[in-house]
């Protein structure tokens, strides 16, 4: 990150500016910014990339519409300070079909008619990425029970995918589609669990961050 | 939002220093928590220091059998780690119970600890509130309080202190490792969170400047076994009505040991000695459990709207301590 103004020693007086120029690889192709620290990366992805895929429900975390993978791992971008994600590298709804077609996510939306009004259907996409690779992890989440194996692969049951899926909200309650389009998606032999734009950027995996972190 | 500086430490000392030096900054972590209460209006730093990247994201094993926490290893991953789920099950089950996976992948240890209240006056700046704005008053005494306390509170505030993490860290007799201008401490978790007496606005014991380093976990007692089960308005990511973390040890029937806290009655994660006191050497039955939770939860004092919460806790309690029982069978 460059700050505006000239960068002072970290222990110095407050570097004032309000602004920074920062870097973020989104889809795979790299973007300087200069932004106001109050930007959020969602408004950085709607207001100055034109990226109006990854949508605004809540603002505050509640609705998951806004869900994009940063460095591979999903998050709210309405609570994320674009300013702190300098270097990384950004997913959004964009991001996931590749050269040979849409992402076998995508296509099981399609098949199953998981939408209604498609407005929470971006985040919702982006999010079950986000849940086939943590599962691919073997991170557990709150129905997985207590008997397995910590570490292993865990297998999307409806129940899990529910579960995962919980901080996804759909004004039009299209829950039972969304849910079957997951789990297709699943047993799709080639589905990358993480979209192909995360690599190749020096952006570090989840499961080589879950290796450094333990 | 005010318009704020931002500063991204290298070190931990940095990071102090650089809160030390500027008045109004405030430490980021995930921001999960913080980034809401800007855009509410609730806060509102000149300096943001992001110590969201420092190098404290670490689960590390300690020699007496222990583990240490970083502060900036992320919820998700904490639950995920093979050292807590096979060794403090319990707190894994308290994370997973919390917020959603997108926002888990986001939320630090130290940050999760420090999550304000979710009172709804609180996150409103248009109206009074005690902790937000001292002597402004309390709207949720008479007002909307049914999510709010029932043990702890004052005349003052009514709050209650939402992590259900901090619930499993208070059962386990987790430590938090602090440090700043005056040099480092180590603070139990369960006197780690302040009861609002007087002063709500001071949420924990930390003095300004001071940054949260670790959580320090004792190692495990071999034969307990823990729980945490969490009740709330709806099946997945809702803030909890009541929680209870627990931990039992039970020989021939006998309760040896029992550490018992709960979520979503009090300002602070409610670790219950009376209950504990009750349950050592009594016998492993669903009566002896019944009376060990009416120890502790005759001190309760509802508001108008949020009694059933004692009930609540009862029956939670039995039924926890009733299914970790039948594991000793
Ligand atoms: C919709 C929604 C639902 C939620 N549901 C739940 C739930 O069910 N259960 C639950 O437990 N939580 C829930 N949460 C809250 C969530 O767990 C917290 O927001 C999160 O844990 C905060 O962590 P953070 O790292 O993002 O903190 P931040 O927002 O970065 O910081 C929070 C506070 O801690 C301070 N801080 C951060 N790190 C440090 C440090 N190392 N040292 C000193 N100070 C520090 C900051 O200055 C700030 O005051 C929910 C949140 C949302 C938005
Ligand atoms: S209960 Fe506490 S946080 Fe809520 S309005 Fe009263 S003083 Fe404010
Ligand atoms: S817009 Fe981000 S969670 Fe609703
Ligand atoms: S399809 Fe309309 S909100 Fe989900």
């Amino acid at each position: 990150m460059e700050s505006t103004a000239p960068p002072p020693d970290a222990a110095g007086p407050p570097p004032g500016a309000t602004r920074s120029t920062v870097t973020l690889h989104v889809n795979g192709v790299p973007h300087r910014l200069t932004l106001d620290h109050r930007t959020t990366a969602l408004d950085a992805l709607r207001n100055h990339l034109g990226l109006t895929g990854t949508k605004k429900g809540c603002d505050h975390g509640q609705c998951g519409a806004c869900t994009v993978l940063v460095d591979g791992r999903r998050a709210n971008s309405c609570l994320l300070l674009a300013v702190t994600l300098d270097g990384s590298a950004l997913t959004t709804v964009e991001g996931l079909a590749d050269a040979e077609g849409l992402h076998p996510l995508q296509t099981a939306f399609v098949e199953r008619d998981a939408f209604q009004c498609g407005y929470c259907t971006p985040g919702q996409l982006c999010s079950a990425a986000g849940v086939l690779q943590e599962a691919a992890d073997g991170h557990p989440c709150h129905v997985t029970p207590d008997t397995a194996q910590p570490g292993a692969p865990v297998e999307l049951t409806a129940e899990e995918i529910r579960e995962r899926m919980s901080g996804n909200l759909c004004r039009c309650g299209a829950y039972p589609r969304i849910v079957e389009a997951i789990g297709d998606a699943t047993a799709h032999p080639a589905a990358p669990p993480v979209p192909h734009a995360v690599h190749g950027l020096g952006a570090v995996s989840v499961h080589e961050r879950r290796e450094a972190a333990s | 939002m005010k318009p704020f500086a931002y500063l991204r430490p290298a070190t931990v000392e940095e990071a102090v220093r650089a809160r030390a030096t500027h008045p109004g900054s405030a430490f980021l972590g995930g921001g999960t928590n913080l980034v809401d209460l800007m855009k509410l209006g609730v806060s509102g730093p000149e300096l943001l220091i992001d110590v969201g990247r420092l190098p404290l994201d670490r689960i590390e094993e300690l020699p007496d059998g222990g583990l240490r926490i970083g502060a900036t290893v992320r919820n998700s991953d904490l639950a995920a780690a093979p050292a807590v789920r096979e060794r403090y099950p319990v707190l894994s089950q308290a994370l997973l119970a919390g917020a959603s996976g997108q926002l888990r992948n986001a939320a630090t240890t130290g940050g999760n600890l420090l999550q304000r209240t979710r009172c709804l006056y609180f996150q409103d700046v248009s109206v009074p509130c005690n902790k937000r704005r001292p002597g402004s008053g309390c709207p949720a005494v008479e007002g909307v309080h049914r999510d709010l306390a029932v043990l702890g509170h004052s005349a003052h505030c009514v709050a209650t202190q939402p992590s259900d993490m901090a619930v499993a860290l208070a059962a386990l007799d987790a430590a938090v490792e602090v440090t700043g201008p005056d040099g480092d401490r180590t603070v139990p978790v369960t006197a780690f969170h302040r009861l609002p007496g007087e002063h709500p606005e001071r949420d924990t014991v930390l003095e300004p400047g001071e940054l949260i380093t670790a959580v320090r976990l004792p190692p495990p007692r071999p034969l307990a076994h823990g729980h945490y089960r969490k009740a709330r308005d709806r099946a997945s990511y809702a803030f909890a009505l009541v929680s209870v973390a627990a931990l039992l040890e039970v020989r021939d029937g006998v309760v040896h040991h029992a550490a018992l806290a709960y979520g979503g009655l009090a300002p602070r994660p409610w670790r219950a000695a009376a209950a504990e006191e009750a349950l050592r050497g009594a016998p492993a039955t669903a009566d002896a459990f019944g009376r060990a939770a009416d120890a502790e939860l005759s001190a309760a004092r509802p508001l108008r709207d949020n009694g059933f919460k004692v009930e609540l806790a009862r029956r939670l309690t039995v039924s926890v301590l009733a299914r970790l029982a039948a594991r000793h069978r």
